[in-house]
């Protein structure tokens, strides 16, 4: 899990220019928001919506909102940052949409990770056993996940492509023991994709 | 000056004059303070902790009477105010009956006490009147600045006015104005005491004082303090009389008693004066300009406080936000109502040594 999270969140900062004002959503116990302010950042915040996370992030000094990303993001205003991140957190969302939405509004560019549904070993179990997929990046019961809103790779561009949604960058993250990326055949190979992603209408 | 002392004493420091924002200038001016640990070399580690409505210049540790400090488990050796590394200083307040000049003060040009000849007052003269017990200590930056309620308000002007003094502030269960049902309540609990025939235009000094008005206005101030869930907690319908009712009005269920017997032990120790310009105080307070802030933040509310609802932190936090403040928000999940800043224990010490311990980093 820590190992997935940190190649996940290296991939990140380096997609990030130094002195970039950055918020996490859904930052967790603040790791990834640590390194991006050892990367450089202007200004780096985060929300999430657990007490206990909130309080390891201000033990590490970090600047953090509690609150639902659900809710939106009301409080901020348009571009009021360079990045908006949500490191693997897209799938527990209740409204996708409305999150990413907000984030494009909020963010000069987001950044979406999430597990990929449509990697080799999710197909293979689903087609040769017949049950809900489960993979080493994915271990959970149906039952017992608080994942809602899994999607594929492909999905997620289709999702792109229909609210004018521009992908500057795809980065699918191939293994999470060594961080290797895949070039081809992402959403077969990728168990993480990572999307930079930008408003066309802006432009 | 500073010595190891087990027990902390309540001490007074007076200065000349203090010019008041309503334009009147108070002169002598005693402020009563503890401090609590002991100021470094560096003189970095001072902390300046503010009492809400009706608490006094003793946070910290029991004193010599066995009188427990307002928040004695978050002051002392390993607890949120650790008084291994922190100087501590907390004062009663401008208009208080703790020791500082207020109403019940004597007036040094008639003899006898103020009463209601006693200039209203603002949390800006509060805080005006800390900083000058501040300087007396020899401290010229305070590393926090801390406060629930009226010492959140505190808190939050002393950070407004004195921005290259203070370097972080926490706000517990506080807002930057009051809300018009917070108003509401206050003015009832000053017209219960105002209604009181003791009471006497204020001038009941040496006589009977307003205590039926003053227990009042603390029972009211009392329900706002506690939540639904925390009344339900304590009290439910438990009745005094285990099978039945008494058929009268006297004391039925155990959240009257309860009541009463808030209102009761509040006279023993407050001025209903001090009650009537305090609260007049926390209705003035309004920070529309929030910009001259430099201090880091961390702004805390608690679910269940209606009184001070985590929704007014919130529009708080975005106002900071959007003057590009460093400003953290938590709300702690808690049943107790407004009164849960002074007992949260264990969350507040998760997040207040840690944020206090990034503050000079």
């Amino acid at each position: 899990m820590t190992a997935v999270q940190r190649y996940d969140q290296d991939i990140i900062v380096r997609l990030i220019p130094a002195g970039s004002r950055v918020l996490d959503l859904g930052c967790g116990n603040g790791d990834l928001l640590l390194k991006l302010k050892r990367g450089g950042m202007k200004d780096v915040r985060g929300v999430e919506i657990n007490d206990r996370c909130i309080a390891a992030c201000v033990r590490k000094g970090l600047t953090v909102f509690q609150g639902d990303i659900d809710e939106g993001l009301s409080d901020y205003d348009n571009g009021s940052f360079d990045y908006i991140i949500l490191n693997q957190t897209l799938q527990v969302v209740h409204k996708p949409t409305l999150v990413i939405n907000e984030m494009l509004r909020v963010g000069n560019r987001a950044i979406v990770s999430f597990p990929n549904f449509g990697h080799f070993k999710i197909r293979w179990h689903l087609l040769s056993k017949g049950q809900m997929p489960k993979a080493d990046f994915l271990p959970r019961d149906w039952y017992d996940t608080p994942n809602i809103h899994l999607s594929t790779i492909s999905d997620f561009e289709v999702f792109c492509r229909m609210r004018h949604i521009m992908i500057e960058r795809l980065i699918g993250l191939r293994s999470c023991e060594t961080g290797k990326t895949a070039k081809h055949f992402q959403n077969l190979l990728s168990q993480v994709g990572i999307f930079v992603i930008k408003s066309k209408r802006e432009i | 000056m500073h010595d190891v002392e087990v027990l902390p004493r309540t001490r007074h420091y007076t200065f000349d004059a203090l010019e008041l924002d309503c334009g009147r200038t108070l002169s002598p001016v005693t402020i009563a303070y503890e401090t609590y640990g002991q100021l470094n070399a560096a003189k970095d580690n001072a902390i300046l902790l503010l009492h809400a409505l009706s608490g006094s210049a003793h946070a910290g540790f029991s004193n010599d009477n066995g009188e427990h400090g307002w928040w004695e488990d978050f002051i002392g050796p390993g607890r949120a105010l650790d008084t291994d590394r922190y100087f501590v200083i907390c004062s009663n307040v401008l208009g208080g009956c703790s020791g500082s000049t207020g109403p019940g003060s004597v007036d040094p040009t008639t003899g006898s006490s103020y009463g209601l000849s006693f200039p209203v007052i603002t949390v800006g003269d509060m805080v005006r009147a800390q900083k000058h017990l501040v300087a007396h200590l020899g401290v010229e930056t305070l590393m926090g600045v801390i406060g629930g309620s009226l010492g959140g308000m505190q808190a939050l002007q002393w950070a407004v006015d004195y921005p290259n003094v203070v370097q972080s502030v926490v706000v517990l269960a506080a807002a930057k104005r009051l809300s018009a049902q917070a108003i509401a309540f206050n003015e009832v609990g000053r017209q219960a005491i105002i209604s009181d025939p003791h009471w006497c235009n204020g001038d009941y000094y040496g006589r009977t004082p307003p205590d039926a008005g003053l227990a009042l206005a603390r029972m009211i101030g009392h329900i706002t303090y506690l939540s639904e869930e925390s009344m339900h907690e304590k009290f439910g319908r438990a009745r005094k009389r285990a099978n039945g009712y008494y058929y009268s009005f006297s004391e039925d269920f155990e959240v009257e008693s309860y009541l009463h017997h808030k209102g009761s032990k509040f006279v023993e120790r407050f001025d209903a004066n001090s009650y009537l310009y305090i609260t007049k105080a926390m209705d003035y307070f309004d920070l529309p300009d929030l910009s001259s802030i430099k201090a880091k933040l961390l702004i805390i509310s608690f679910s269940s406080d209606w009184l001070f609802p985590p929704v007014q932190q919130r529009a708080l936090v975005r106002s900071l936000r959007k003057r590009n403040k460093d400003v953290t928000y938590c709300e702690v999940q808690s049943w107790r109502g407004h009164d849960a800043f002074l007992l949260e224990v264990e969350p507040l010490t998760e997040l207040i040594p840690g944020f206090l311990d990034n503050v000079s980093r």
